[in-house]
């Protein structure tokens, strides 16, 4: 096992150094960014857990709990722990000296991690916790070697097993993508519209230059 | 006589308006023959507008400090403001789009000739619009304040510490701090947003009129001018208005499916347009793993990097610039239009945009991996150094094989249909 993991060490060096391509294969993040009710779940699985030490300090409580049909009463009740009013934005309550000395770093923001990283780079993170005596936290990861964080949701994949696990850890990829750009679906919408008025707008143009320019020749 | 005729002419008693409509309009006499590589230039001047409509509403809602720039963009005008995420795509993909058409508004001049005599200040003035629009580009990408914005601004300002002597207080000066900070984000926005637009919209207007003085060229290179009829009309002109604005607006519609594709399915471009590393706030602690400038400057960014040496390779860069504005004496052939000049200036103009699209991927690709087109091994540095070579080489050798190879013979009209 050491030397494999070596190896696979050594096989990453020339990437990293070229920084062009992802440590290792990454498993593609099978969601389906309109699928409300994943989404919902990886609300809540992100502000059950992740928010305790991350914040999303670009995204209010109240823009998520519209675009993803949460309902005000829950959002109170359920989804408000570190925040009290729902037009704030998410900030975890962890003080970041805190963060410092337990993690010796400041666990980042994830509003536009997906964004950064890619989807599919956030499934594989999250998926790819592996055991590792050499870690402080007695965890590694195959997509983030020696990375600073426990593995947090141990206990959900030990409740879950395997194939739960891995159905969450997809619901919460796919609240991330939607958290990095929440505008997505209503830009997709609204380009549709732009580019079948353009279609239309283009018959007139059209005629309106071949009437013109049959006299020229 | 109706009530907009006696209006009209009452200002006109006041001001030129109806004269200047026809001087540049109406009465503005365009060859007939134009082709699609005409669309560019009234293309520039769609996604010039783009940029200044777009750019005066992020100004509303934009904060230009270290502490606020990036949550201001991220938060405020991508999430907060409605429609502010379509105000940003417009503005980021439109930077883009600018370069895009830029270049192949002045790969048309170069195939056409169209910067010879009597059009080298249309040129010139071209050449500065392009030179006002990379600082223009480099200026605005440091203000969303991500990571690339601050490490591409770093390496760029860096490269005037490659000067002797005054280099080290040179960048100090431009950075206005002992880094990059806030207070240089300050400075580079009251200079995206103030003072070069003023610079390239009187620019833009001395191309114009320049061009308006002297009249198009065309795809055969033929003066239209030389041939009139009784009234003073060229006989293979056609007045501006209506014929090319209409056409302008086809070339507008089509223009602005493809731009507003980008813009609503793919503002990203692939991490090109936007790039990953950009969606996190700058760190002056952390270098990202691989630096490179937007695609647009990546041509000349390889051709600095070809050269091993940091001054020399600076010098390189500017040379590259500074060559274009030459090349309407560079360029000595008998004949303007690639149709009817040599085959070396058809095979090394060709290789020429070849080349620069070429270069374009070496300043994106890190120098030592290896070249993944090509059959045999060669790493990206050592195409770079061909490319800057052949790039350099385009124009020095051009006044040699120009006055000699063999042209054919130019018709005294211009075709249609090509």
């Amino acid at each position: 096992m050491k030397k494999l993991l070596s190896a696979l060490l050594i096989m990453c060096v020339p990437v990293f150094a070229q920084a062009a391509g992802p440590a290792v294969e990454l498993t593609p993040a099978p969601i389906n960014k309109d699928d409300k009710v994943s989404l919902q779940r990886g609300a809540q699985i992100f502000i059950n857990n992740c928010l305790g030490c991350h914040s999303a300090q670009y995204m209010r409580y109240e823009r998520m709990a519209m675009d993803l049909d949460i309902p005000a009463d829950i959002l109170q009740k359920n989804l408000l722990f570190t925040s009290e009013r729902v037009g704030d934005t998410m900030k975890t309550a962890m003080p970041t000296e805190l963060a410092k000395k337990w993690f010796g770093t400041v666990p980042p923001d994830l509003t536009l991690a997906a964004r950064v990283r890619g989807s599919d780079w956030v499934y594989s993170y999250l998926t790819g916790f592996y055991p590792d005596a050499k870690r402080p936290w007695g965890v590694n990861n195959h997509v983030f070697p020696d990375v600073g964080m426990p593995h947090v949701l141990a206990n959900m994949e030990a409740q879950l097993g395997e194939k739960g696990f891995k159905e969450a850890m997809a619901d919460l990829t796919n609240y991330m993508v939607y958290m990095a750009e929440p505008m997505r679906a209503e830009r997709e919408r609204l380009g549709v519209y732009v580019l079948l008025f353009l279609a239309i707008f283009a018959i007139p143009v059209y005629f309106l230059n071949r009437e013109y320019w049959k006299d020229v020749h | 006589m109706s009530m907009f005729q006696s209006l009209m002419g009452w200002v006109d008693a006041r001001f030129p308006a109806t004269k200047m409509f026809e001087e540049h309009m109406s009465k503005y006499y365009a060859p007939k023959n134009f082709n699609f590589w005409y669309f560019f230039g009234s293309l520039a001047m769609l996604v010039l507008v783009n940029q200044l409509l777009t750019g005066i509403w992020l100004t509303m809602m934009y904060n230009p400090s270290g502490e606020g720039a990036f949550a201001s963009v991220e938060l405020n005008i991508m999430r907060d403001v409605e429609y502010g995420w379509l105000i940003r795509y417009l503005h980021s993909t439109g930077a883009s789009a600018f370069f895009a058409v830029v270049y192949l508004h002045m790969f048309r001049g170069m195939m056409y000739g169209s910067y010879r005599a009597p059009r080298e200040l249309v040129w010139i003035f071209g050449m500065l619009i392009y030179l006002a629009l990379m600082a223009e580009g480099f200026m605005g990408y440091l203000l969303p304040w991500g990571q690339m914005s601050y490490w591409g601004a770093q390496v760029i300002i860096s490269l005037f510490g490659a000067i002797p002597y005054v280099g080290e207080a040179l960048m100090e000066w431009i950075r206005g701090d002992y880094l990059l900070s806030g207070i240089t984000l300050n400075r580079f926005f009251a200079l995206h947003v103030v003072a070069l637009p003023i610079v390239i919209l009187a620019l833009v207007v001395l191309h114009i009129i320049a061009l308006h003085e002297v009249g198009s060229n065309n795809p055969d290179g033929i003066e239209i001018k030389k041939l009139k009829d009784e009234n003073g009309v060229p006989l293979d002109g056609i007045p501006f208005h209506p014929y090319y604005s209409v056409h302008d607006i086809v070339g507008v519609v089509v223009f602005l499916a493809v731009f507003l594709t980008v813009v609503f399915f793919f503002p990203d471009g692939g991490g090109y347009l936007l790039e990953k590393p950009n969606f996190e706030p700058a760190n002056p602690l952390k270098t990202p793993d691989h630096i490179a400038p937007v695609w647009y400057f990546t041509p000349f960014y390889a051709i600095l990097r070809a050269v091993p040496d940091k001054l020399l390779g600076v010098i390189a860069m500017g040379a590259a610039i500074a060559i274009l504005f030459v090349l309407p004496w560079l360029d000595r052939s008998p004949v303007k239009s690639i149709r009817y000049k040599g085959i070396i200036s058809k095979v090394t103009l060709m290789l020429f945009a070849v080349n620069f699209v070429i270069l374009g991927i070496c300043g994106v690709k890190q120098p030592d991996l290896h070249v993944e087109f090509l059959p045999f091994e060669m790493t990206y540095r050592a195409l770079g150094q061909i490319g800057t070579a052949y790039y350099f080489a385009y124009f020095i050798l051009m006044p040699f094989w120009t006055p000699i190879e063999k042209c054919k013979p130019v018709p005294a009209r211009v075709r249609m249909g090509h």
